[in-house]
């Protein structure tokens, strides 16, 4: 195994700080490893510009490296492309229903202004009659629903694109 | 470069535009009219501040001289503040914050939009990252001003009330200096001429849904161009620069 192949697997184990149940891999924000002798350099996108969990995702890839040996590391903010919810895993997406998050769904209405509401299954029940309560929910990139069904309200990853 | 002044100026009016507004949005925490409010407005506070960090950030590459996204927003007095007039507006009640927010995003929106084409690749990679957080920002204000203006008498009231007094600081969006001249020739900038027709159509049909009536163009405030700003940015930046200003350099 290459040291960068070596370091993409442990980056595997760094969680989002947010919902640790998926790694930052499967979110999508690694974008480049490059190992020059021992100096690491690694390229990351932050998910949305105000996300606290940046810094700490930062703080994170350090701390394992050094951990495993990679003691000269640097973490780069890379700006462009622009992170988007189609670089989540699948495996992500599995990990989120479970964890009780509905995953991003395809918005097919691209209108900006008073755009249809997309149907956003229950990660619970599954029913599909649900409703938008706020666009905005716990973090950054989720928006809180309610099942009119089983009753819950749960968040959703909302789709950015 | 060239025209580094020009860019940095440039930079500035956009990242303390982002600033200004999130301070104002974040005086919402905890005083939000519903919990979920509370949280949309914070989280709308949240996309600006960190947008503004990334112009900040860049400022501090071009100007090269030891200064940091916090000596940038914490260390100047608002004589050096270049943010749109309408983002120092006190919140006032809910329908005030939700009016001015659909003044600003529906601006935001077709300026991100076009600025994704600057031929400066930072200028470009943040619009194109901003673009999508003001997308649901303007979404957010025009429901809320659809479901004011067209709610209760009361409410309707209010928010005509809101949008009459807001409006005659809109001309100043779309304020261009010799720095945008500059720029503009140089394909990095955008010719806000270009853009307030499309921001007046967009208003125009939030405010024509929600049953509300567009303002007349009367007197118009400006001057944040040249950094003249009303009363109330001093007091905002105190409050937001106490902490440096009493104990500069303090770190987490």
């Amino acid at each position: 195994m290459t040291a960068e192949e070596n370091i993409w697997k442990l980056l595997e184990e760094v969680p989002d700080p947010e919902i640790p149940v998926i790694s930052i891999i499967d979110l999508g924000v690694v974008r480049t490893v490059t190992v020059n002798n021992d100096e690491v350099v690694i390229e990351i996108t932050s998910t949305y510009s105000g996300c606290p969990a940046t810094d700490v995702f930062i703080a994170d890839i350090q701390s394992k490296l050094q951990e495993n040996d990679f003691r000269n590391v640097e973490v780069k903010m890379k700006f462009s492309p622009a992170w988007t919810t189609d670089w989540l895993t699948e495996n992500a997406r599995i990990k989120l229903r479970e964890y009780g998050i509905a995953p991003p769904e395809d918005e097919l209405d691209k209108s900006v202004l008073f755009a249809k509401q997309v149907v956003v299954p229950c990660p619970r029940c599954s029913s599909k009659n649900t409703k938008l309560k706020s666009q905005f929910g716990s973090t950054a990139c989720k928006s809180l629903y309610q099942c009119n069904d089983c009753h819950e309200p749960f968040d959703y990853f909302k789709c950015l694109k | 470069m060239e025209n580094k002044e020009a860019l940095v100026n440039y930079c500035l009016r956009i990242g303390d535009s982002s600033l200004v507004l999130a301070q104002r949005l974040a005086e919402w925490c905890s005083n939000g009219p519903m919990l979920e409010e509370d949280i949309a407005l914070t989280n709308i506070s949240l996309d600006l501040f960190g947008q503004s960090r990334m112009l900040y950030n860049y400022i501090a590459e071009l100007n090269g001289k030891g200064e940091t996204e916090d000596s940038i927003a914490f260390g100047r007095n608002e004589r050096a503040f270049y943010n749109v007039l309408l983002s120092e507006r006190p919140n006032g009640h809910f329908g005030d914050t939700i009016v001015r927010g659909l003044l600003v995003d529906a601006f935001n929106f077709h300026f991100y939009t076009q600025l994704q084409n600057s031929k400066n690749e930072t200028l470009a990679a943040f619009a194109e990252k901003s673009l999508k957080e003001v997308t649901y920002h303007l979404r957010h204000s025009s429901e809320w001003v659809v479901r004011l203006g067209d709610g209760t008498e009361e409410s309707k009231e209010k928010v005509q009330a809101s949008l009459n007094d807001l409006w005659k600081y809109t001309d100043d969006l779309f304020e261009m200096n010799e720095d945008d001249i500059v720029l503009v020739a140089d394909g990095i900038a955008i010719d806000l001429t270009a853009i307030k027709p499309l921001w007046l159509e967009t208003v125009t049909s939030v405010v024509k849904r929600a049953t509300l009536t567009l303002p007349e163009n009367g007197y118009m405030h400006k001057g944040s161009r040249k950094a003249v700003h009303s009363e109330y940015l001093g007091h905002l930046l105190c409050d937001m620069q106490y902490l440096q200003r009493a104990y500069p350099d303090a770190k987490w």
